[in-house]
């Protein structure tokens, strides 16, 4: 929906920085002569739209109300090199394994840098899966019909700029009234040590009418990564961009779970839009959590496009030392008789930024909608700030729409109570933090991925004190 | 028994009761804007050489600024050369009591149910009336003045009492604050100033009526509360102008300051002519409203009934900045037909332990658009600091809108934030509730809207909340459909 943005406030043009538009546009030159010859003829139109919507656009800055509270100058001052080439050689999978999530049984793709790795990657037989630079040779229709279609590259400068460098990616389709037993888990690997490299993943999933998955997107670091792992030090120390795109459509009846993980390096630049296209009583619940990189910004938007449609948010975000981390959501109800349910938990400490902005709009036709959405904070530490901006923009009458937000520290009742009952101030306080965090991890169906984000929780207690 | 569609057809057919224009014989500067029309202003009203000064910082700075966009409210260009920036009734030498004010202005007051004659034996209320740009009358000054406190229009205070303007005039709102707010400050041409001296607890009410008479002015008013150590006050706003086919601006600043221990509560009932029903005409009400609440224990607390106005755009704030200090805004907003607001607060904590409260009640009929806007910011120093926001939101009709748009800026881990909103609209089955026992549809709705914007009116002074419940009834068109 292109209105939805329109409709918000305060969107100030922003000028590009001269110099960066022109090499961007350089770059982009030289890519179209080489490699983007060897795309599909309809998608050259696409890429050249992506180019020229971030040349007007430009790197967005503070002015911009959308990124009013996240400065992304040391993203734009970075040397743009993006890896439009598979890497010559790939890491080895005893590296990768250490990335894959333990206990979890699932059809697996692997991504280095971007590009897909069918080497590193295993798949179930049966699934419609493969690198989308191998689908828009095999399944040109398909994607000439959705591939973005649903993203707005003339509102945010990354997805237009994802939208004229993207080489590959994840694409998934499920045919109608068929379903993935088994989740597909995507793991996209930043291995280079170059400042400024840049990957632009970008996927699309096709869940047809009455099918049904369950997809969990991983985003990690090589080497010898952190987060998941728990030392925080020995991450690869470039600054590296991931700017990644995903698409998802999700037919009548549909059902789609979608797990969105990112751990990425300490210096590493995370920038990701998600962007979900709902039709008729489908049904989606879609998790975010975000544990690493130094600066985070994550989209989500939904539209609800259809009647009967169920969609749950579900987001935690922790943020330690210097980190940055922005959730933007948009729940878009078009259609009437649809419930949207969000939860964000975040967590902050040392000098951590978190920013929240969630918006629902219900537009003049979606009666009897339901939405509601929370946003809870807990500071701990001093230097901790959040930002949170929850907003509903209602056209309709007929609707239920709450949002409520809050942000402070632990609860000195609830720390006393388990006190009272003899267990220690830091022991309680680990508790509380902890029960927090697990109000989100709880809604996740699957207990492999639960049980590491429980494990990842534990660890980080146990490492600051936090 | 009238069907809801005729009771809707009722409320649409009430018309705006202060439309209406008065003969007066006006003394106007031509429109524009220039230095010029600044310093004719300014040496209108006798001003001393550093008002002047201030006004020309203002004027040169409000060249260098652009109009804000962000508010979520449309509206044509405003031609800031067509508007006449001076417009005062003919002045009668020297007056000394009421009597002597025009008769045709005292009408006027006592059709808008404001008899100053009246107010002044009965209520006890002190008022201070403004017609277009200046100040008309001011009841009970003498009684007042023994008490210590300076009530009177601000040109009065410009002369009498100058070094206390130029110790807090745009203190709070500084000249280059905002677009209006700087040109508020270039061009205002009168408004009420209010000294409450240390200790003193203001015995009764005061007030501001203010009115928009001439056509093509623009309305600039100025006001400016100081409450010293201990003191308290309250003061109440009225507004309202004639009905016309073209827009008229509206762009009023109000300071408070509140000292140690001080209390000051600003309520304001603001119905200016909010244009007919197809949107044309119409006050486009930009205001600018700040309190500081300098010292500890000060208390600053923001009440607001708007149902006129064709575009509102108005945040009044407080900024605490004394340690316990705390800051209060109730609000009922009211969109019908074509208006729009975009209302709401700002509270920024910079004290230790201070608190804020925000309800904030919307209510959407018609083509209404009606925004909740509001900032929290917990700065670092604000220890112990603590928020509690609620803004709900009644839509009424279905080509109506409702949006919130709340930042929470939080700087310092010991605060409390918790902010809430919800959204319904007027249930069906209420209604049927209430019909079933007998009271009409019509009723019924004005008793649940009541019934909604309780929160807010009880914090009204008695006289005030009266009105605003009337006031509702009569602006509230089609209820149910």
């Amino acid at each position: 929906m292109i209105q939805t943005e329109k409709m918000s406030p305060a969107r100030k043009p922003v000028a590009p920085a001269p110099t960066a538009g022109q090499s961007f546009l350089a770059k982009f030159e030289e890519f179209e002569r080489g490699r983007v010859r060897q795309s599909p003829d309809w998608l050259y139109p696409i890429r050249k739209a992506g180019i020229a919507h971030f040349a007007e656009l430009g790197f967005p800055t503070v002015q911009n109300e959308e990124w009013r509270y996240t400065n992304i100058a040391p993203i734009a001052k970075l040397p743009f090199h993006p890896i439009l080439e598979r890497p010559a050689s790939l890491p080895a999978l005893k590296e990768i394994e250490t990335l894959f999530i333990p206990g979890l049984k699932c059809s697996r793709m692997v991504f280095v840098d971007g590009h897909y790795a069918p080497e590193l990657s295993a798949i179930a037989d049966g699934i419609k899966a493969c690198g989308l630079s191998e689908a828009w040779k095999t399944e040109a229709r398909l994607l000439e019909r959705h591939l973005g279609r649903y993203v707005h590259c003339e509102e945010n400068a990354f997805v237009a700029l994802n939208t004229a460098f993207f080489t590959d990616g994840a694409f998934i389709h499920i045919p109608a009234n068929s379903q993935i037993e088994d989740p597909v888990h995507l793991l996209f690997v930043s291995r280079s040590s170059e400042p400024g490299s840049s990957s632009h993943p970008r996927n699309l999933v096709i869940a047809e009418r009455g099918s049904r998955c369950r997809i969990i997107e991983h985003y990690a670091s090589l080497p010898a990564l952190s987060e998941s792992k728990g030392s925080r030090s020995n991450g690869s120390d470039a600054p590296t961009l991931t700017n990644a795109v995903t698409e998802i459509v999700v037919g009548e009846d549909a059902s789609v779970e979608h797990c969105k993980w990112q751990a990425e390096s300490l210096s590493a630049f995370h920038i990701a839009t998600l962007q979900v296209q709902q039709e008729g009583k489908s049904r989606v619940i879609q998790h975010s959590i975000s544990t690493g990189a130094k600066i985070a910004r994550i989209d989500i938007h939904l539209v609800l496009g259809g009647e009967g449609i169920e969609s749950i948010l579900n987001g935690l975000y922790l943020g330690g030392g210097d980190q940055l981390v922005d959730h933007h959501t948009v729940v878009d109800h078009a259609a009437p008789r649809c419930a949207s349910h969000e939860f964000y938990n975040g967590i902050l400490d040392g000098k951590s930024k978190g920013v929240f902005n969630g918006k629902i709009f219900v537009r003049k036709d979606a009666q009897k909608t339901d939405a509601k959405q929370t946003s809870r904070n807990l500071l701990l530490s001093d230097e901790a700030t959040i930002d949170t901006k929850p907003q509903l923009e209602i056209f309709a009458d007929d609707v239920k729409c709450t949002h409520g937000a809050t942000v402070g520290q632990l609860n000195e009742e609830e720390i006393f109570y388990l006190r009272s009952r003899g267990i220690g101030a830091e022991n309680a306080r680990r508790m509380l933090i902890h029960a927090f965090a697990s109000d989100v991890i709880n809604r996740i169906t699957l207990a492999p991925i639960r049980e590491e984000l429980e494990k990842l929780m534990s660890e980080r207690l146990d490492r600051e004190g936090v | 028994m009238t069907t809801p569609a005729e009771t809707i057809q009722q409320f649409v057919d009430r018309d705006y009761k202060y439309g209406f224009v008065t003969d007066i014989e006006s003394d106007a500067v031509p429109p524009g804007l220039s230095e010029d029309v600044i310093r004719l202003i300014s040496a209108k009203k006798k001003e001393p050489e550093f008002m002047l000064e201030w006004r020309l910082k203002a004027y040169r700075n409000w060249l260098t600024m652009t109009e804000p966009k962000w508010p979520n409210v449309h509206y044509p260009p405003i031609d800031y050369q067509k508007i006449i920036y001076y417009s005062a009734p003919k002045p009668k030498k020297g007056l000394n009591s009421l009597d002597e004010v025009d008769p045709e202005l005292l009408k006027t007051f006592e059709k808008l149910g404001i008899s100053l004659q009246e107010q002044k034996r009965l209520t006890g209320v002190a008022v201070d009336a403004i017609v277009d740009s200046v100040s008309v009358a001011t009841t009970f000054q003498k009684d007042l003045e023994k008490l210590g406190i300076l009530f009177c229009s601000f040109s009065d205070a410009v002369q009498k009492h100058s070094e206390l303007v130029k110790k807090y005039l745009g203190t709070v709102v500084p000249y280059n604050d905002n677009y209006y707010a700087a040109l508020n400050s270039a061009v205002f041409s009168d408004g009420s100033f209010c000294f409450i001296p240390k200790g003193v607890r203001c015995p009764m009410e005061l007030s501001t009526y203010f009115r928009i008479n001439a056509a093509n002015t623009g309305q600039f008013e100025r006001t400016l509360i100081i409450a010293e150590e201990g003191a308290y006050v309250s003061y109440l706003e009225g507004c309202t102008a004639p009905m016309r086919d073209e827009n008229q601006l509206h762009a009023a600043v109000v300071e408070l300051i509140a000292l140690d221990d001080a209390e000051i509560k600003y309520s304001t009932v603001q119905n200016w002519y909010p244009g007919d029903r197809e949107g044309k005409g119409g006050v486009f009400n930009f205001v600018t409203k700040r309190g500081k609440c300098a010292g500890r224990n000060s208390r600053i607390s923001w009440t607001q009934v708007e149902t006129g106005s064709a575009i509102t755009w108005k945040y009044p704030s407080v900024i605490l900045q004394g340690d316990h200090s705390v800051g209060e805004f109730y609000s009922v907003a009211l969109t019908n037909n074509f208006q729009q607001a975009d209302t709401g607060t700002k509270m920024i904590h910079i004290g230790k332990n201070t608190r804020s409260t925000i309800i904030s009640k919307g209510i959407s009929a018609g083509r209404g658009q009606n925004s909740y806007r509001g900032l929290v910011k917990i700065l670092k120093a604000a220890d112990g600091a603590r928020n509690y926001s609620q803004c709900d939101s009644l839509l009424i009709g279905d080509r109506c809108g409702a949006h919130t748009f709340p930042y929470i800026e939080v700087k310092n881990t010991s605060a409390q934030v918790e902010h809430e909103a919800s959204t319904s609209k007027i249930g069906e089955d209420q209604i049927f509730y209430c019909n079933q026992r007998g009271i009409a549809t019509q009723d019924a709705v004005s008793m649940i809207v009541n019934g909604y914007c309780k929160e807010v009116f009880r914090h009204l002074p008695m006289e005030f909340a009266v009105e605003a419940q009337k006031l509702l009834g009569v602006s509230l068109e089609g209820s149910v459909g």
